[in-house]
């Protein structure tokens, strides 16, 4: 089977996997959970050089991802359990107590995969140079992934990051932003419209490429050619576009279940048109 | 009574700076970041030694909490530097997640606490900072007392693994800390033995204490001064142990009432050991511009006021 369709089939059951335990919990963030879901699958069977059966907090020698926007936790979540971190089992206790499924992911119950708390925005662009900075105090040649929202992007602390990794050549960096144009309270547009990406990020000294987040070989060709941009001296930022609610009919197209979670029925209705291809947990 | 000489004047800044050197070379997973106050904070001589291991990240300290926080992660020990201010309410939530929730292994080195910061006035005089520190799970909270404690936390905090506040001040004051003084993370030092009233310090007060005990000795007032250098974890301990042989207590430090030393002995002893507590603190105030001496007589946080609140500790009793 092509590389691509094979990992279609993991997404479409990490998809089932975040309506489910959003569902269960009667809480969540779906909406960027499914949108991002492609780039996740792609990263953790893919690109990541890792190590799922033996996470080691340091990340020595593997590539390192973090999530900065860390609400979208479930398609995080899913991802890791089923690249190996953890036993895909867990994914049912997300958002109970004693859990190690966090709401936002955490670090404090020792969740194999987690390096640092997200959740409160803005930070993880930071997190990502101290560890990018570590990697090269280390020698050691790979990469530090950085995935933030658009709506994100309104925190100042994103934009010093910005300024320091353009600046000083943090150049084993590829930030990755999720651009579904979408925030809480509406359109980035009309909540603080962000103006050109591209610019902002050209202007902070960013290797800019821009890739479609719901198109799986569109997302392997950019990322490859991300990596390909590394240690030439900047930082690389990938601005990736994706649709809010991808794979599920009623919750595309709109900001509304940016934080719901569906009923029974919704649950039912969304799980239809998600093919079950690993098995759910 | 031991007799404390002052060996000589500097100020507490100046002995982070020629600990951070010495960790530097001794140990190579130590880290330096500073956001534009290199100068202030006395991390030169590191920057200059270590250029590879010293992050400049201009001015821009939620940034540098952050990378801090991503450096453990490679497992690099990061000492961040910049004024108390700037060290802890300007990056809160930085702290909060990125390091404390995150149980990360960074030092957090803030200096020009507190009132005698000086002429610089209130913007800049922090006198909130332990009590935000405090309540972060997981925190240890250290405030020095002069140039050679501050050499010996400094030292102390690399080999401490989690998240520490270590503050020290801009002045320069009396060198006095006897070098067969041990530095252990929240262990207590007993300065004076005394038996009528307990004086709990930290920080620059602690002189202030001895002062004002060599003075109460000479009214015929017994002061015991325990210098309290690490607010968090608590030496519950000491302060016991002293109480129960004085039963009652004067907090002294360059904190706000609020959330300071005095409210986490009162809470030691609230709980274990009730006993009449007076409070040398800062009064639910702002400070303002002026010379640290003016400051600190102004604001009741001299010997003086020390001696009056013991005082009145005793009356209470």
């Amino acid at each position: 089977m092509p590389k691509a369709d094979e990992l279609k089939k993991i997404a479409s059951q990490i998809r089932r996997d975040i309506v489910r335990m959003v569902h269960g919990a009667s809480s969540g963030h779906p909406g960027g959970s499914l949108g991002c879901t492609d780039l996740f699958t792609a990263l953790f069977f893919e690109i990541l050089d890792h190590n799922p059966k033996n996470f080691d907090m340091n990340g020595t020698g593997q590539d390192i991802f973090f999530l900065s926007n860390g609400h979208i936790s479930p398609a995080f979540y899913s991802a890791l359990a089923r690249s190996g971190y953890f036993p895909v089992s867990e994914l049912g206790t997300f958002r109970k107590i004693h859990s190690r499924l966090q709401g936002h992911p955490a670090t404090m119950e020792g969740l194999p995969g987690i390096r640092v708390a997200s959740g409160s925005l803005g930070q993880g662009l930071s997190v990502s140079i101290g560890a990018a900075n570590a990697k090269k105090l280390n020698n050691d040649p790979k990469l530090v992934f950085c995935l933030m929202g658009d709506g994100e992007l309104n925190e100042g602390q994103v934009w010093e990051a910005a300024m320091y990794a353009g600046s000083k050549k943090v150049d084993n960096l590829i930030a990755i932003v999720d651009h579904n144009q979408k925030q809480i309270d509406g359109p980035t547009d009309e909540v603080m419209p962000l103006g050109s990406l591209r610019a902002k990020f050209e202007a902070f000294e960013f290797k800019v490429l821009e890739m479609d987040g719901n198109d799986m070989d569109d997302i392997m060709e950019t990322i490859t050619r991300a990596k390909s941009e590394t240690g030439k001296g900047c930082p690389v930022v990938i601005i990736m576009k994706t649709e809010m609610g991808m794979g599920v009919d009623f919750m595309m197209g709109t900001h509304k279940w940016h934080g719901v979670a569906p009923d029974d029925e919704q649950t039912e209705k969304a799980l239809a048109q998600l093919e079950e291809t690993l098995g759910d947990y | 009574m031991r007799n404390f000489e002052i060996i000589n004047i500097k100020d507490t800044r100046s002995g982070f700076g020629e600990a951070l050197l010495e960790l530097g070379k001794t140990n190579p997973k130590v880290v330096a970041l500073c956001a534009d106050l290199t100068g202030s904070l006395k991390m030169d001589a590191f920057a200059d030694a270590f250029p590879d291991r010293f992050f400049q990240v201009g001015i821009a300290e939620a940034n540098m909490m952050g990378i801090a926080a991503g450096l453990t992660i490679g497992g690099y020990i990061p000492f961040t530097g910049t004024f108390a201010n700037f060290s802890t309410s300007r990056v809160y939530d930085q702290i909060r997640q990125s390091i404390a929730y995150s149980q990360k292994n960074v030092k957090i080195c803030a200096s020009h606490a507190g009132l005698t910061l000086g002429e610089d006035g209130a913007t800049h005089q922090t006198l909130e900072d332990m009590g935000m520190m405090k309540m972060l799970p997981g925190m240890t909270v250290i405030n020095t007392c002069d140039f050679n404690q501050t050499k010996q936390a400094t030292l102390a905090i690399a080999k401490h693994e989690g998240p520490v506040y270590l503050r020290f001040g801009r002045p320069k004051v009396p060198n006095f800390m006897p070098e067969d003084f041990e530095f252990t993370i929240g262990k207590a030092l007993h300065l004076v033995e005394g038996t009528d009233v307990s004086i709990f310090a930290i920080g620059h007060l602690v002189w202030h204490a001895l002062e004002a005990a060599k003075e109460l000795k000479k009214q015929g007032i017994s002061a015991e001064v325990i210098n309290i250098h690490t607010i968090k974890p608590i030496d519950e301990k000491a302060i016991l142990k002293s109480v129960e042989k004085t039963g009652c207590v004067v907090t002294a430090e360059e904190h706000q009432i609020n959330g300071g030393l005095g409210d986490s002995v009162g809470q030691v002893l609230a709980r274990n050991l009730p006993a009449p507590i007076e409070y040398v603190a800062v009064m639910d105030r702002f400070g303002e511009s002026g010379k640290p001496e003016e400051l600190l007589e102004a604001y009741g946080l001299d010997a003086v006021h020390i001696i009056a609140a013991a005082k009145k500790a005793v009356t209470r009793n």
